[in-house]
């Protein structure tokens, strides 16, 4: 693994930049953490429209007669729920149930996959998925240094679609479309990590700037504004969503991040399955749970208390902009605990009442969404 | 209130206003614009004893959490009620609005070692990355 020294730059670093992006180093990737104010931006995002520059995400190619059945074995959930169209959530696991990646799988057509992936993890998964390939007819392409990606979030961006792209109104959720923009192959889906209705745009870099524009132009009566990862943050926990590295990785399971739902126990076997099988029979020993508390904002690393008693620490933790409360998710060791039960968090040597949550906190247009 | 070229500055980004015996104290216009979002403050208790270059408060922005360091030796005379109930008075009025508390000096001395607007803008250039 080489590490590099300067962080590498998206196709629209420089936009970024001119928009007023506050740039960091983000795992390696050069990114802005905001413009001009997350609580703007994410209150943009909630309220009408935000544009994300996400093109550190990566883009695998699944193709060939066995395309399916490697996927089919590989992910927790089932995937002939991505018909040709349609995308699937699904979580990549390893032997002990722990996830190599959270993904997208989408079937563009018979026998041809996208897989959307994490920044970090584009490379282990491409060498992931190839190690299990066997002498099967499947060909596993890594073409996220072919590929920048837009985020475009909100409840005004389908008005935005309109002109621009009348058949991705028409997209159910996780429902993709390929789309000639710009003369490239392009790909539009309506997913996103906001947990309000929109839209993700894949483009080859070479159609990624005139895209940006477009959105800027068609979101202008919508007051849509760019939006960095600091909004991008909190309305993913907002809205329950996992970050992997930080929330889940390679020795947490489905289960013990509380996402039962992703997981097909009957679809057949895949990898990982038969511990998920042993700790839903025989209970879990620690959960990702939610918490909220009244004052004080928590972060990630905040020690959580029962009676007096520790019980484990949020991993994800911050101000939430919606709720204007204190949220956070961790590990904790009593995964019976049911919303509301009295907890405390320790912030700054203090420790302050708090109490579990369901997550997700907040349902956005995402959760509601009805396909026009 | 004060402008911003007549008061003092701590390498920690507070600024201190200095009149008789009293300091009071707020965050820098700088200190603001780099922490974001301010979204809860957490003041030092009324009465308190605070120690020069002690962390005794805290403000956080979405980002993070920031300690608020006294900048003078004393013990805290007054305190801004205004910026616990609504902390975005540190972003919108860094200087006036959103002074942060007054220390009652036991060691006037102390605040002539802090640096003026031209020593705080340079200090501010020098650390920018």
């Amino acid at each position: 693994m080489i590490t590099a020294t300067a962080p590498r730059k998206t196709a629209l670093n420089e936009t970024m930049r001119k928009a007023g992006g506050r740039m960091v180093d983000f795992h390696g990737w050069e990114l802005p953490i905001q413009f001009e104010g997350i609580l703007k931006e994410h209150a943009a995002v909630r309220n009408s429209a935000g544009i994300f520059d996400v093109s550190h995400m990566g883009q695998l190619f699944v193709t060939g007669a066995d395309s399916f059945k490697l996927l089919q074995k590989a992910n927790a959930n089932d995937l002939r729920k991505a018909t040709i169209g349609k995308g699937v959530y699904s979580h990549l696991l390893n032997e002990k149930g722990g996830l190599v990646d959270d993904i997208i799988a989408f079937c563009l057509a018979l026998n041809r996959y996208l897989v959307i992936v994490n920044a970090t993890t584009s490379v282990k998964d491409y060498e992931w998925l190839r190690s299990r390939t066997g002498k099967d007819n499947v060909k596993v392409e890594n073409m996220s240094d072919h590929y920048s990606m837009l985020a475009v979030q909100g409840p005004s961006v389908p008005k935005m679609m309109e002109t621009f792209a009348p058949e991705a109104l028409k997209l159910p959720r996780f429902g993709i479309v390929e789309k000639k923009l710009y003369g490239e192959d392009c790909f539009i889906s309506r997913t996103g990590y906001t947990g309000e209705d929109g839209f993700e745009i894949t483009a080859p870099h070479a159609a990624i700037q005139n895209v940006w524009d477009a959105m800027m132009d068609l979101g202008r009566p919508y007051g849509i504004v760019p939006c960095g990862l600091g909004a991008r943050d909190t309305l993913r926990l907002e809205s329950g969503y996992l970050l992997y590295g930080q929330d889940v990785d390679d020795d947490h399971t489905t289960y013990e991040a509380n996402y039962g739902w992703v997981v097909c126990l009957d679809k057949g076997d895949f990898t990982g399955r038969d511990v998920l099988l042993k700790q839903k029979s025989e209970g879990l020993k620690r959960k990702l749970t939610g918490v909220t508390l009244a004052g004080g904002v928590p972060r990630p690393g905040c020690k959580v208390f029962k009676g007096g008693k520790e019980i484990g620490e949020l991993a994800s933790a911050t101000y939430s902009p919606t709720l204007k409360k204190g949220i956070g998710v961790g590990y904790l060791s009593e995964p019976g605990l049911k919303p509301g039960e009295p907890l405390e968090v320790e912030v700054h040597g203090k420790r302050l009442p708090a109490q579990a949550a369901r997550t997700p906190f907040h349902k956005g247009t995402a959760f509601t969404f009805k396909p026009s | 209130m004060p402008k911003q070229e007549e008061v003092k500055y701590t390498k920690t980004h507070e600024w201190v206003h200095v009149s008789g015996q009293e300091a009071l104290v707020g965050l820098s216009e700088h200190a603001q614009h780099e922490m974001g979002d301010i979204v809860f403050v957490e003041l030092p208790k009324s009465a308190q004893n605070v120690e020069k270059e002690k962390p005794c408060a805290v403000v956080e922005s979405v980002k993070a959490a920031f300690d608020i360091y006294a900048p003078v030796s004393g013990k805290i005379a007054a305190l801004n009620d205004e910026v616990s109930k609504e902390p975005a008075l540190i972003n919108q009025s860094p200087l006036d609005k959103a002074w942060l508390f007054k220390v009652q000096m036991t060691d006037p001395e102390q605040a002539k070692g802090l640096m003026d607007w031209n020593a705080y803008q340079e200090f501010v250039k020098q650390n920018a990355h």
